[in-house]
């Protein structure tokens, strides 16, 4: 058959376009939830109305995006067993376990809590409402942790033994799957990119209503919280992203390999920052490249041999027998770029941000500002010119979604860059589809999902841009009088309620 | 009693919790159309599930991964199998979500209506389509020796499959018509104990003779139990609705639909997915399983976690135990 028609094929664009677009709302889901906790834990706190109103407009925001995450995260759960049959059969043993527990723990915490939080502002006294955002965000935490086990275990299989009479990988020891170095790598990684993500995305709205001038307290508060999410998310991804390169080099040296385009194994090995490879050659026509890096990257040291693709895809037919080993290697070597370069340069706008917006014993007296001004922004002894202001709040607002395409790439890149393999070293994408599956009915599904995805892409990001030009909602006075006991207030039995559908 | 003797029954309480409680709120859905008569009115109804719905689709989810996890041959060849009908499901659950959440979130007319069409038709859809997989899966598919599915679609659609996604479609509306009449107050909740009323004849003919039909087919004696709770519970909800005991109404109707799937997974066992090829090419509790140490684990898992669950969730209907009516709805501020 046709490749490009291949039930493989198909399946396989199927699971890169249903994953990619659930992962835009993870990383969001997943800091805004703590992101909302954290202000709602200041309004307890300190009674400040404008941390209620930043409760209120960021939880909104939160609200349409994990709506969109939640829907999208069912089809991951059936996906499996739907495209990939043979591979559930092959790691079922191993690779449902994480599942279910995520399932069992993390969604009901979720998807619970959530149904408290948000019916919740006048049915629950303040603290336990508080608790219930911090179940969610507790939830969303864990959710990822266990998918990223399961993930983790695909990358760098342990703690299973090959079955021959059943002929399938079966679980010898959850406990090394759920803390081998390539899950917590993974998990570090993928939650300080997440951080990163809401961090852009606080930063940008805020800037967005500096820049006119509208709902200032709320909205420097929100500022300062988004740069402080972003450098320190920012300087994490970078921190775990650096380990776990140094990770993937143990264990998957073709990854890493391809993501340089480093066809030869070279000592010291360069970093490249721009090329343009030949495939069939194996070489590389163009090269831009900083000697050595590659080698620190690897190894911590700017001596050490580096493998390089060809030299890798000979041991790993001596390992596995023939075949061809390799991955895409445009899609490997560009992905990592974008994943790099789009993270960074977010986290570049952050760290800028957080020292222009500099407060107190760094800033001289005369520009320091109050609750209800706009901040100056300061380079070094004044305030950046109106222009160069305006400037800044426009970047901060057009890249706010520039970790969404690092996030996308991040993953892409550590796919594709896996391929042949689904379980690196032990099973085969091409043995793991569906045998029972045709092309029509994966066609089907994929334009179906693809189709619906869209749809709701515009009716989401319409919503998001409604809600975010609205700004933080005027409070109202059940808003300011929560209730005292569990279940709301008795006296006036025909009360309206204070959030319905 | 064997680990994966025990998981065939964890799997049947995880469809059985999934069944009762997404069961109403698929009921409210469909109620949007059948019993409402006016927006405020559609709005009561959702609310009586807003808060509840989400956690109540984590049975759902729960299940299949504990599937995947416990009976890995059994996640593959019903999935993969089962396509087709398991995408309608999976689109009209997103659909249905982003529903619930979006439709009050802009004041338009028309953007609400189209919300609240979609409310109905993701309600129905898979509550039929549950009843036809369900169907299918206890009468047994083509399953070949590698326990790959080799029918069609169309096989999947015979006589008593869809006898099967009616059962659950009136039956999931009963359900949702008493939690209605228990959850809401003023006119609507009358009218919800006289629609449950004209529901409950139909609804009990329909299960009788599917379960009937089952008995006939792969019944024993503690199927036979079963289906008589099953029915007997049912005329007694309908009893106990005529009678205004809405809270006893909607338990016999739960406990119906409990002692349904019930008796639907006796008639299974120890087969999961019986092959209406050869006999031997049926995947069973033994064939299907994961291996010991697996089961171990999530044995640990769900005897820990599953009476927290419980605990939690069933403290949020207590927080949202108060009865809504139109009242209650204010016009959200936009």
């Amino acid at each position: 058959m046709d490749m490009a028609l291949a039930p493989e094929t198909l399946a396989r664009w199927q699971f890169g376009i249903t994953t990619v677009y659930h992962f835009l709302f993870v990383p969001l889901t997943i800091s805004l939830a703590a992101l909302t906790a954290g202000l709602q834990t200041a309004w307890v706190r300190t009674g400040k109305e404008k941390y209620l109103k930043a409760t209120k407009f960021w939880g909104k925001l939160f609200l349409i995006n994990i709506a969109m995450g939640v829907v999208t995260g069912i089809v991951q759960e059936f996906q499996f067993g739907m495209n990939w049959s043979d591979y559930s059969r092959f790691v079922g043993d191993v690779f449902g376990a994480p599942l279910a527990f995520e399932a069992l723990i993390a969604f009901f915490f979720e998807s619970t809590f959530i149904g408290l939080w948000i019916f919740g502002w006048d049915k629950l006294p303040k603290k336990i409402h508080l608790a219930c955002i911090w179940m969610v965000s507790i939830g969303t935490l864990l959710s990822a942790y266990f998918i990223l086990a399961a993930n983790s275990w695909m990358q760098h299989p342990v703690g299973y033994r090959f079955n021959e009479e059943k002929g399938r990988a079966e679980l010898t020891d959850f406990w090394q799957v759920l803390t081998q170095n390539t899950t917590l790598n993974q998990v570090f990684h993928s939650f300080s990119a997440a951080f990163l993500t809401g961090g852009a995305f606080m930063v940008g709205i805020a800037a967005f209503h500096l820049m006119r001038k509208k709902h200032i307290p709320v909205m420097r508060t929100s500022l300062r919280l988004g740069l402080v999410t972003l450098a320190v998310g920012g300087m994490l991804t970078a921190v775990s992203g650096d380990t776990l390169g140094k990770v993937m080099y143990e264990q998957q040296p073709m990854k890493m390999a391809a993501a340089e385009a480093l066809w030869d194994g070279e000592q010291p090995a360069p970093f490249s920052v721009f090329a343009y490879g030949d495939v069939d050659k194996g070489h590389n026509k163009v090269a831009l490249e900083i000697p050595g890096l590659l080698s620190f990257l690897a190894h911590s040291d700017f001596e050490s041999y580096v493998p390089g693709i060809n030299d890798t895809n000979e041991a790993l037919q001596e390992k596995f027998g023939p075949g061809d080993y390799k991955p895409i290697v445009p899609v490997a070597y560009w992905g990592f770029r974008w994943m790099i370069g789009f993270g960074m340069a977010s986290f570049s706008l952050g760290l800028l941000g957080l020292w222009l917006t500099r407060k107190k014993f760094l800033l001289p007296a005369a520009f320091r500002t109050g609750e209800d001004e706009v901040p100056h922004l300061v380079l070094l002894k004044k305030p950046l010119g109106s222009r160069l202001t305006r400037l800044y709040w426009l970047v901060a607002l057009w890249t706010m979604a520039f970790p969404l395409i690092a996030n996308s790439w991040g993953w892409i890149f550590t796919e594709m860059g896996r391929q042949p393999w689904v379980v690196y070293g032990l099973f085969q994408t091409r043995d793991a589809v569906s045998p029972g599956v045709s092309t029509a009915e994966v066609l089907t599904s994929m334009i179906a999902f693809t189709l619906l995805y869209a749809v709701l892409a515009v009716i989401e990001v319409k919503l998001l841009v409604k809600y975010v030009k609205a700004g933080p909602p005027e409070l109202t006075e059940a808003d300011l009088n929560p209730p005292t006991k569990i279940g709301g207030d008795p006296r006036d039995a025909d009360k309206p309620m204070a959030f319905s559908y | 009693m064997e680990l994966h003797d025990v998981w065939f029954v964890l799997i049947a309480v995880l469809w059985t919790g999934y069944f009762f409680l997404e069961g109403f709120d698929f009921g409210v859905g469909v109620l949007t159309k059948l019993l409402a008569r006016n927006r405020a009115e559609k709005r009561v109804l959702i609310n009586t599930i807003g808060p509840v719905w989400d956690g109540n689709e984590v049975w759902l989810l729960t299940a299949g991964g504990a599937t995947f996890a416990a009976f890995p041959e059994w996640y593959a060849t019903l999935f993969s199998g089962f396509y087709l009908p398991l995408l309608a499901i999976l689109l009209c659950l997103i659909v249905r979500g982003v529903a619930f959440e979006y439709r009050a979130k802009r004041p338009e007319e028309h953007w609400q209506r189209n919300w609240e069409t979609a409310i109905f038709w993701t309600s129905l859809i898979p509550a039929f389509l549950w009843g036809v997989a369900f169907g299918n899966i206890v009468r047994g598919v083509k399953i070949d020796q590698d326990l790959e599915y080799v029918g069609t679609v169309w096989d999947l659609l015979n006589p008593y499959a869809l006898l099967g996604g009616l059962v659950t479609l009136t039956l999931f509306t009963f359900h949702g018509t008493v939690f209605t009449a228990l959850k809401t107050v003023g006119e609507i909740r009358e009218r919800a104990r006289a629609l449950a009323l004209r529901l409950g004849i139909p609804t009990a003919v329909l299960a009788l003779v599917f379960l009937g039909w089952t008995q006939v087919d792969n019944g024993d004696a503690k199927s036979l139990v079963a289906l008589v709770v099953a029915v007997a519970a049912l005329v007694a909800a309908l009893r106990a609705n005529q009678a205004g005991r809405e809270g006893w109404s909607f338990a016999l109707s739960g406990v119906t639909i409990v002692a349904a799937v019930a008796m639907l997974f006796l008639t299974l066992f120890p087969n999961v997915m019986p092959s209406t090829l050869d006999p031997d090419w049926s995947l069973t509790v033994t064939n299907a399983s994961s291996s010991a140490y697996t089961l171990k684990i999530m044995t640990w898992l769900a005897a820990i976690a599953t009476p927290v669950v419980l605990l939690y969730q069933g403290w949020t209907y207590w927080v949202f135990r108060k009865r809504i009516g139109t009242q209650h709805i204010a016009e959200p501020a936009h």
